[in-house]
């Protein structure tokens, strides 16, 4: 999709002002449509709603902080051991099995998180087969509970790792071998070259992942739920559906995205006088390190176990479901269900993506402060919980249309209820699954390249074609394919937006889910899994060539 | 890509237009407890039944932008509280229809005519038939009593259908007389909440807990997949007296919407669905109870034995589920 990007490249000739005008031409209409529905959110603020306030800081608050700040510690911690070790394993190490768990690691990513959590529950809890077959067998009466603090947070670590897993790959697989050859032979021993050298200058890839996991850890309602443990979203749900206070929810929800902003404005500023870019010679060389022996099968049994607990464990217990339920359940329909999923993420993914990279790619031209925070204001959608975003979303919306009706004289409802819309307020969700990936690519092309590019007369839209995105191919892949998958498991903005009749997967796991069947919604939920497979592995088979 | 473009434009303009026989509706009610009931009605009467589903937070949110526009001429929901909240809010219109007042009792309708229940759910005790004699069970407000320490499985607080079964309990004995009884449930948890009503059965067969609370039909659902469950049903409330006022029931319902366009096929639609034509298929695919009076419940319903409702108006779950919320808060009922 380059119709965005050629707006983006600053214009030949022309004064000053127009040059510094320019990107803001492309920049502002996005940052609009992402930013408007946050403010509308945050615009709540002025009229505080004191009496569901008072009553959630007496009962609620203290407890969901606490919980809140434990689940985003483990996450992210979790998070990043899970997919720093497995990328830094699967990009520049050899072993046996690499191949296949190269891709098969990016596999729960398919997997809607909250039916995993339900699975694990299932599993585990006291009336599972695991607790069952203990207490029957061996006279083991109680294991460590999984609805614990605990067990939320080894199931969200093991749904949201593969964030990280995909970046960070994506960072090692850059920096090619002689990166960490060139420190060994500065004396250097191997270990202490992957902590000083090699994993420090991945660190953009691995942020961004990281960030991404974690702001959906945050706006998390239904993985939580299951597990019945109460976090900062949980009070901005109960705001809302049990108080029937949609205006303390949306309060609550702003403090969540100030929060968010400020660490992403720290982070960014921490790194942003670094130099992450390793020279393309360097990138080029293939090669992996050859593990053998004990460390071979470590790596090995390292790989599979997380591929047994994150997919393969509950991915065969949804197929179990989903095979029980297929005779009664299954019908023509859910090739339309398929089919609207596939275009609605396919569309959206394309049109995010290419956003994405319009913003990256002006603020790598213009790295103003201004504009650094444009950027990051345009991706905060990601942290907010959906349903609160799909409801900043419809009323600017909904506004706009009854403008059209009642003073331009529309029939109809004209905006809501169709396709653009929709596509639209996936962008405002999604913007940051697409803009993380390609931002971080961005910093390890070295400013020497576009130099050199000037230098020989290539500048403006042909550089970025020429130069830019052949080099950020990888990263693009990735942003797409990440956004992708997402979009196939997304509900609120879809529950809200969608057309009539324009039902997806999701929509109908949710159908299920809501009440308690959750056997049934094994089967969109794998057919979800299923579709969500098929970018994974094009985007590994096409990622592998790029670097051998 | 460009064709792809182009269709979603042809979409754009196509949304604009609209036609007459239809009536649209925004549904809390999931897709296949209805479509069923608006492909017969549609069979019936030509009429055409458009819907969207979601949670009925977003349902209410956005009948509330789309203001006096929105295309939406019914809504329905899985519980009183929300279409009380939805009356509230100015969202719905009063209906006047001798056949909705005549199909749906008094109980199961709102005062100000603005909503119908259209089925009952009937939350009741269901207890371990190998731990629990049934002469040991008596009321919703004996649960708190020590006798049950360390016995109970409770649903967690955020779901609607506690919040409604608190509200009446508040209705009846007062908000301090419910506090203390709420926290005796909260003392008398086995484990913590569960996050549906299938798990918390599931964990009184395994022998975690001995006694829950629970709509019927998850019940029934349970026992249809694992019939040698020790699971039993008991209506609590039922004798007489001050205090037995008799089972707590819900109702599915819906209202029509203030800025209907179709408000007629609307109330068409619903005094359909209140009908002995509708009322059967309407509760029995999910194993709850017909509003209709007139009309029987499914068999395998039925043979959990009959009840005394608490005939409180259902409307009273909505006007005190703020409450109730507030009050299990209070009481550590997560």
């Amino acid at each position: 999709m380059p119709w965005p990007l050629i707006a983006a490249a600053p214009p030949r000739g022309g004064s000053r002002l127009s040059a510094a005008l320019a990107p803001w031409l492309a920049v502002l209409p996005i940052a609009l449509i992402s930013v408007i529905p946050v403010l509308v959110v945050v615009s709540s603020l002025v009229n505080p709603d004191r009496e569901t306030w008072d009553h959630l800081w007496q009962y609620e608050l203290p407890e969901v902080l606490g919980n809140s700040f434990w689940l985003v510690l483990g996450v992210g911690l979790g998070v990043t051991v899970l997919g720093v070790s497995l990328a830094w394993l699967t990009a520049t190490c050899h072993f046996p099995g690499r191949a296949f768990f190269n891709w098969a690691l990016l596999l729960p990513l398919a997997l809607p998180a909250y039916v995993t959590a339900f699975v694990w529950l299932g599993l585990l809890d006291f009336s599972g087969p695991l607790a069952t077959w203990l207490r029957e067998t061996h006279g083991i009466l109680r294991l460590p509970p999984i609805r614990s603090r605990g067990g939320v947070i080894l199931v969200m670590s093991l749904a949201f790792y593969p964030y990280v897993y995909l970046t960070a790959r994506v960072a090692f697989q850059g920096q090619g071998r002689r990166l960490m050859e060139a420190a060994q032979s500065l004396g250097l021993s191997r270990q202490a070259a992957f902590w000083r050298v090699a994993l420090p200058m991945a660190r953009p890839g691995i942020v961004a992942g990281l960030m991404l996991a974690l702001m959906e850890t945050l706006a998390d309602f239904g993985t939580v739920a299951v597990f019945n443990y109460n976090t900062f979203t949980t009070s901005i749900y109960k705001a809302w559906f049990s108080l029937f206070s949609l205006p303390a929810a949306s309060q609550l929800a702003s403090l969540l995205i100030f929060f968010v902003l400020i660490v992403a404005l720290l982070e960014y500023q921490s790194r942003a006088r670094r130099s992450y870019a390793v020279s393309t010679r360097a990138a080029s060389t293939p090669g992996r390190i050859r593990l053998r022996g004990w460390r071979a099968a470590l790596a090995l049994a390292w790989c599979g176990v997380v591929f047994t607990l994150a997919f393969a464990l509950p991915a065969g217990q949804i197929l179990a479901w989903a095979a029980g339920v297929w005779a009664a359940d299954f019908d023509a329909r859910y090739l339309q269900f398929a089919w609207h999923s596939l275009l609605l993420s396919g569309l959206g993914a394309l049109l995010v993506g290419g956003l994405a990279m319009t913003l990256a790619y002006a603020q790598r031209l213009h790295p103003t402060p201004a504009m650094r925070v444009t950027a990051r204001l345009s991706t905060l959608g990601y942290a907010l919980p959906g349903a609160v975003l799909a409801v900043g979303f419809f009323i600017p919306v909904a506004w706009l249309d009854n403008l059209l009706i009642d003073h331009l004289g529309f029939a109809g409802q004209t905006l809501g209820g169709t396709l653009v819309v929709m596509l639209l307020a996936y962008c405002t969700r999604f913007l940051a699954v697409s803009f993380g990936p390609v931002e971080s690519g961005l910093t390890r092309v070295s400013r020497s390249v576009d130099e050199a590019a000037q230098s020989l007369g290539v500048v403006g839209a042909r550089r970025l074609w020429r130069i830019h995105l052949p080099m950020l191919r990888v990263s693009m892949l990735s942003a797409a394919a990440l956004t992708f998958v997402d979009l196939m498991k997304e509900l609120p903005i879809t529950l809200m937006t969608r057309p009539f009749g324009w039902d997806t997967l999701a929509v109908r796991v949710f159908e299920m889910t809501s009440e308690g069947e959750w056997e049934r919604a094994a089967l969109p939920a794998a057919a979800i899994a299923l579709v969500g497979l098929l970018p994974v592995v094009f985007l590994m088979r096409n990622t592998e060539h790029a670097h051998t | 890509m460009r064709k792809l473009l182009l269709a979603s434009l042809a979409l754009l303009v196509t949304a604009a237009s609209a036609s007459a026989a239809e009536v649209v509706v925004y549904s809390a009610r999931i897709e296949q407890l209805i479509k069923p009931l608006f492909d017969a009605y549609t069979k019936e009467t030509g009429v055409q039944v458009k819907f969207v589903t979601d949670k009925e937070g977003p349902l209410m949110a956005r009948l509330k932008a789309e203001g006096k526009n929105t295309p939406a001429d019914l809504l329905i929901t899985v519980d009183a509280g929300n279409l009380w909240q939805a009356s509230d809010q100015g969202l719905l219109r009063p209906v006047e229809s001798r056949i909705l007042e005549a199909n749906i009792p008094a109980h199961l309708r709102d005062p100000g005519k603005e909503w119908f229940g259209l089925s009952v759910r009937a939350r009741t005790l269901v207890y371990n038939k190998n731990r629990v004699k049934a002469g040991e069970l008596s009321t919703y407000e004996d649960l708190a009593s020590p006798k049950w320490k360390d016995r109970l499985c409770l649903r967690t607080s955020k779901k609607v259908y506690n919040q409604s079964l608190v509200a009446m309990l508040i209705g009846e004995h007062g908000e301090p007389k419910t506090e203390t009884m709420v926290r005796g449930w909260v003392d008398n948890l086995a484990t913590a909440p569960f996050p549906d009503d299938t798990k918390a059965l599931e964990a009184v067969a395994a022998g975690l807990c001995d006694v829950t609370l629970v709509n019927t039909y998850y019940f029934g659902r349970l026992m249809q997949k694992k019939p040698n469950l020790p699971l039993a049903i008991f209506w609590p409330n039922q004798n007489t007296g001050a205090g037995n006022a008799g089972v707590h029931v819900n109702v599915s319902g819906a209202g029509v919407t203030r800025y209907a366009k179709h408000p007629e096929e609307a109330i068409r639609l619903l005094e359909w669905l209140s009908s002995d034509k509708a009322q059967n298929l309407y509760a029995d695919m999910n194993m709850e109870y017909p509003a209709n009076p007139a009309i029987k419940p499914d068999p395998l319903v039925a043979s959990w034995g009959s009840f005394k409702p608490n005939l409180i108006n259902v409307a009273e779950a909505g006007r005190l589920q703020v409450r109730a919320v507030k009050l299990m808060d209070r009481a550590g009922y997560k």
